[in-house]
């Protein structure tokens, strides 16, 4: 009795966690993609020539560096899709902290297909 | 272009209530509605979909997994088959033209119509007995439901057929860059028969990964616009934080009653402009 009460606790905090987790991401990347809009709208300049963007991890980057809006943008999109492979690898731990070892293979499974194709598509 | 980014806005947000809803992921409201609404080329309303799908899941999983609803076992277990399959899809994408991608994707929305058609008066699945490999893996949950006001305690059967479907949704979120929750909560609804609002839940928190699993691939070919893909984040993100509210309190039958038209006129206007009507 006392040990599945412990269980659900624990279940319970793990929720919790992936839930803060994603929380941060997603309010990380609102503000930084509301912060390029506005810079965009108000310098009415994207950083780029017409109709061109960063398309890889690097030009962003690098764009981020000379603040130009469109980088800025690029930069909190990238951070929100980064946030389900955050919660992916977050996931790992508090399995892992649950001593659930077969699921810690699992989602480890995923992860690694998940930064595959992140690898996959940079090579491209 | 101020006045575009705030049409893009409003459309996104209303895409994030209905997707985060019904666990389908919002490009299925942004890609007809940027292409059909805005005229945006298919090429960057794909990129603004997978930006969309993710918004969606990530903003409405706060909610889904903080309030045990998400089932996170039966999540990260079909994901393996829904990942891989989202990588074959992503490197076939480049083969096949627009027109046809219009006429998949009315196709896709007007089957998935008639499947919600079916089961329009199903509040919660009955009779299930768990498969010894639900056990096994342990699928089974329970979550409190708002609405009926009690704890839903449920089992799980058909996982061979789900984990197999899952393969084919992910193929067909890589290929169109949705994140095909229409084929992640059949799969779930009708093989392993699971109460609607945790298939609805656990896809919008799969969708997510499943997206970002191809993103990398969008990002490099250039699909992913700023100018289009950002106002789309933030509206989605607004919308799926409202939808999440709205689905707790919902019955799931109401949900399934008011999607089913929508769906229906969009599946018509998108296999029209396939097929150059």
């Amino acid at each position: 009795m006392e040990d599945k009460k412990n269980q659900n606790e624990k279940i319970e905090n793990m929720e919790i966690i992936i839930s803060k987790t994603l929380r941060a991401g997603v309010l990380l990347s609102a503000l930084i993609i509301l912060i390029g809009l506005i810079l965009f709208f108000a310098t009415k300049s994207s950083g780029y020539p017409a109709n061109t963007y960063p398309t890889s991890v690097v030009a962003i980057i690098k764009g981020l560096i000379s603040l130009k809006p469109y980088a800025i943008i690029m930069t909190g999109l990238l951070v929100l899709i980064l946030t389900p492979v955050f919660r992916v690898g977050v996931s790992i731990i508090t399995f892992f902290q649950e001593k659930d070892y077969m699921y810690v293979y699992i989602t480890s499974a995923v992860f690694i297909i998940l930064i595959f194709s992140f690898l996959l598509g940079k090579v491209e | 272009m101020i006045l575009t980014s705030l049409i893009i806005l409003l459309i996104s947000i209303v895409a994030g209530v209905f997707g985060s809803l019904l666990g389908l992921g919002g490009g299925i409201i942004v890609i007809p509605m940027l292409t059909l609404l805005l005229g945006v080329n298919i090429k960057y309303a794909i990129g603004a979909s997978i930006v969309s799908v993710i918004a969606t899941s990530s903003g409405a999983a706060v909610t889904y997994v903080r309030d045990k609803i998400t089932n996170l076992r039966i999540g990260m277990f079909l994901e393996i088959a829904t990942t891989t399959g989202a990588l074959t899809g992503a490197f076939i994408a480049g083969l096949i033209s627009s027109k046809y991608l219009y006429i998949i994707f009315g196709l896709l929305l007007l089957y998935s119509a008639f499947t919600m058609l079916k089961k329009r008066n199903e509040e919660l699945p009955e009779g299930v007995v768990s498969q010894p490999i639900a056990k096994k893996l342990k699928l089974e949950g329970s979550y409190y439901d708002k609405v009926l006001k009690k704890e839903i305690k449920y089992n799980v059967t058909g996982v061979n057929k789900g984990f197999g479907m899952m393969y084919i949704a992910g193929v067909i979120s890589g290929l169109l860059g949705i994140g095909s929750g229409i084929f992640k909560v059949m799969a779930m609804d009708l093989f392993m028969r699971l109460p609607m609002k945790v298939s609805t839940a656990t896809s919008n928190f799969m969708i997510g990964v499943t997206a970002a699993a191809s993103a990398g691939v969008y990002l490099v070919r250039g699909n992913i616009d700023p100018k289009i893909a950002g106002p789309v984040a933030l509206g989605v993100l607004i919308g799926a934080t409202l939808g999440t509210k709205i689905m707790t309190n919902m019955k799931s039958t109401t949900i399934r009653k008011i999607f089913i038209p929508v769906l229906a006129y969009v599946s018509i206007e998108m296999l029209l402009k396939g097929l150059g009507v």
